[in-house]
């Protein structure tokens, strides 16, 4: 988006066309046609990531968490990202606004019905990070004023204490590591890493469900999230498994 | 420089003058506790669990937190200005008899001694005789007090002298304390005397007191340094004056209502904190007498200097790792802005200043209770504003007293959470240890937090662990990450 990004975050606009708008702010924009969108040709899904395959993926070398059921998102217009207050993020990102069961995990290609009609993506990401906006962009859903949910499945081999979840987002999120609020940020951010980190928490041995959400208003939406252990070092002797566990008992 | 007082008349003031200290004077804050009537101390060391120093004539004194201080045992021997060191099991005592200018002599002797523990309790208390491993004859251009160890690279070497000529220095044997056979003095400077070495990434540094000394509120006492690569000189100054002809960069001196730094003495607490002891000729505050201090030591360039606790007063706590400001983490409080209109005025409308978001406004949105603390950028927003002053009573650790740090026009304090783990702020402050800091300088300048109850060797401390993310970890010196910056900010209005 260039430097002109910092205005769009912050400012409350309809569309987001920062390059204009750094040469004419405020002056109206025409709507963003479908034909504007075919002429710029949104690079395929599998620029981002590619589909996930039967054996269990490990964290990357720096620990990046890459496997993820992502869910297409859901549009919440919102044409600022200044009001993700904590209020409003822990309003608007919750048990109650999980499209679906809160306590199940959701398999790849289910639908969830509602208002709209949205279905689960299991996905590796080619890069250490996940991009939301290519995900959206690719699948002609909508970018902005949009939440993602995403879940998934950590298999430890014992149980880890004084474990961190270290996440960036962009912009606001919450995060529950099997069902608890783990993590949570709040306001107009960009992704960077480690940019928030839990309290000390526990892995079970076993499966371990990390379920998120971000929401973003207008620009580039995406996430990263690693597992630090008490030193701050990457935690990378997991799987990530969306089968049954492959740790004995 | 002229001494005003002949070394003899010093020992004698301040025999006196520790002989009258039972009656102490009301503790000024920011500095340290309890008995701190001393002169030339010797360098504080750990010794049982507490830490030792000794003074001129027997007195030295004793701590277990190297804040509050008292009367410790005597040493044997007398004398003027001792200087002690551990090597393995023993701790290395020096000291001068004679000289200084007694009678108006210079003769003088440097004595050594080793004991295995500086606590006359202990089963290992008891002082062995070396002999005497340097002198002056009382006509030579120099006179054998203030004795100084410095062990570096597995050898053990010894400066000494005072303005009546030259400082020397000579090599002992680690493993008795005797001088080394055949081993003769250099002279490595002039207009010193208290010195010091120190041994740090290849070089060597000499320091020693300019000035005069031993007259209260009137003596000009100041720390100065040389450094080298060759232990025996030459030593220079930053100017690349040599020390021998009198050159010397300022390490330390008079401040505040502390007048005439001197006697250098290193404390190397580990965990990245230096501090080094000296005494200060007159605390203002406690009637002008000679005390004992304990200051923080940082390094610049390669030099010595001497830095500052911090003050009381607002500041905005910046994490060195992301430059973000520690904050009460509540909800975001926007100013009232009309940012289209901002955007689309003209040059030459007129301007007028919009007022700092007030503390009501921003605390309308806090919840009651504890509240966490998180890092973000720096807004100059009162829930980002900290006062911090030290809290009279609660103590301190090596010259640093312990803090409360409040959000700025409330009582609301940072706190560690029950558990241990975390770091919160709670509505009120009580003065629990949980909401007590220790603030540490370290040696480039940032600080360190850590909270009390820290016994030595735990390294516990406030630490950014991700960019909007503080906690309390491990602190590691070798990493920005617990790393903090005070600046001042205005108080809210």
């Amino acid at each position: 988006m260039g430097g002109s990004d910092r205005y769009c975050k912050a400012i409350p606009l309809r569309q987001r066309t920062c390059a204009i708008l750094a040469l004419i702010l405020y002056l109206p924009l025409p709507s963003q046609t479908a034909a504007a969108q075919d002429a710029s040709a949104p690079p395929p899904l599998t620029e981002s990531f590619a589909a996930i395959t039967e054996s269990p993926l490990v964290p990357d070398d720096d620990g990046f968490i890459r496997r993820w059921m992502i869910l297409e998102p859901i549009a919440k217009p919102n044409p600022t990202n200044t009001v993700f207050t904590g209020k409003y993020v822990r309003q608007a990102l919750s048990r109650e606004t999980y499209p679906g069961d809160f306590d199940s995990i959701p398999e790849a290609g289910e639908a969830v019905r509602g208002d709209q009609a949205l279905t689960w993506h299991a996905l590796d990401s080619k890069l250490w990070d996940v991009r939301l906006f290519d995900f959206a962009q690719a699948l002609g859903k909508p970018k902005y004023g949009v939440v993602f949910w995403m879940v998934t499945i950590i298999d430890s081999p014992r149980e880890m204490k004084n474990v961190r979840l270290a996440v960036g987002s962009n912009s606001a999120s919450r995060w529950w590591l099997n069902g608890e609020v783990a993590v949570e940020l709040f306001d107009d951010r960009r992704m960077v890493v480690d940019d928030v980190l839990s309290d000390r928490v526990t892995l079970r041995k076993g499966r371990n469900v990390i379920r998120g959400a971000v929401i973003n208003g207008p620009g580039l939406s995406d996430f990263c999230l690693r597992l630090l252990d008490e030193s701050g070092a990457p935690i990378r002797d997991l799987e990530i498994n969306f089968g049954p566990s492959r740790r004995p008992a | 420089m002229k001494e005003a007082l002949p070394k003899a008349r010093r020992v004698a003031i301040i025999a006196g003058a520790i002989a009258l200290s039972q009656a102490f004077a009301t503790p000024a804050l920011a500095q340290l506790e309890g008995n701190v009537f001393i002169h030339d101390p010797s360098t504080v060391v750990l010794s049982d669990g507490k830490w030792y120093t000794f003074g001129t004539r027997g007195g030295g004194l004793v701590s277990e937190d190297g804040w509050t201080w008292s009367d410790g045992p005597v040493r044997p021997g007398g004398g003027v200005a001792p200087d002690v060191i551990k090597i393995g099991e023993r701790y290395y005592v020096a000291y001068a008899v004679g000289g200084g200018g007694l009678n108006g002599g210079h003769a003088s002797e440097i004595k050594v001694m080793w004991t295995k523990s500086l606590d006359p309790g202990s089963p290992d208390f008891k002082y062995h005789d070396v002999g005497t491993v340097a002198s002056s004859d009382g006509i030579e251009r120099n006179d054998a007090i203030d004795p100084a160890f410095l062990l570096a690279d597995g050898r053990l070497w010894l400066s000494y002298g005072t303005y009546f000529g030259t400082i020397r220095i000579v090599e002992l044997d680690p493993t008795t304390g005797q001088r080394l056979a055949g081993n003769d003095p250099v002279d490595v400077a002039i207009d010193m005397e208290a010195t010091a070495l120190l041994y740090r990434d290849g070089w060597y540094y000499l320091l020693g007191t300019h000035g005069t000394c031993c007259d209260g509120p009137n003596s000009t006492y100041n720390i100065r340094v040389g450094r080298s690569r060759d232990v025996l000189g030459p030593y220079l100054d930053h100017m690349d004056v040599p020390l021998l002809r009198g050159g010397g960069k300022l390490v330390s001196a008079a401040h505040g209502r502390m007048i005439g730094a001197g006697h250098f003495g290193l404390i190397d607490l580990g965990g990245g904190v230096e501090k080094f002891s000296l005494h200060y000729e007159a605390d203002m505050d406690r009637s002008g007498r000679s005390v004992l201090s304990i200051e923080p030591l940082l390094w610049r360039d390669g030099w010595p200097v001497g830095g500052s606790n911090l003050t009381s007063g607002t500041y905005e706590i910046q994490s060195e790792r992301s430059g973000n400001a520690l904050q009460l983490k509540t909800d975001f409080v926007r100013i009232g802005f009309d940012a289209r209109r901002s955007f689309m005025a003209n040059p030459g409308d007129p301007v007028s200043p919009l007022p700092d978001q007030s503390l009501a406004d921003n605390s309308a949105v806090w919840p009651d209770g504890t509240i966490r603390a998180d890092l973000s950028a720096y807004m100059v927003r009162p829930n980002q504003h900290w006062t911090i002053a030290p809290v009279e009573g609660a103590g301190g650790y090596f010259g640093a007293p312990y803090y409360s740090i409040k959000i700025a026009g409330t009582d609301r304090a940072l706190a560690v959470t029950a558990d241990g783990g975390e770091v919160e702020t709670v509505p009120r402050f009580t003065g629990g240890d949980a909401q007590l800091w220790r603030i540490d300088q370290l040696t480039d300048g940032t600080y360190r937090i850590s909270p009390k109850g820290q016994p030595s060797g735990n390294d516990t401390a406030l630490v950014a662990i991700g960019t909007s993310t503080a906690s309390l970890n491990r602190f590691d010196p070798t990493s920005d990450a617990g790393r903090w910056r005070f600046y001042p900010a205005e108080p809210p209005r």
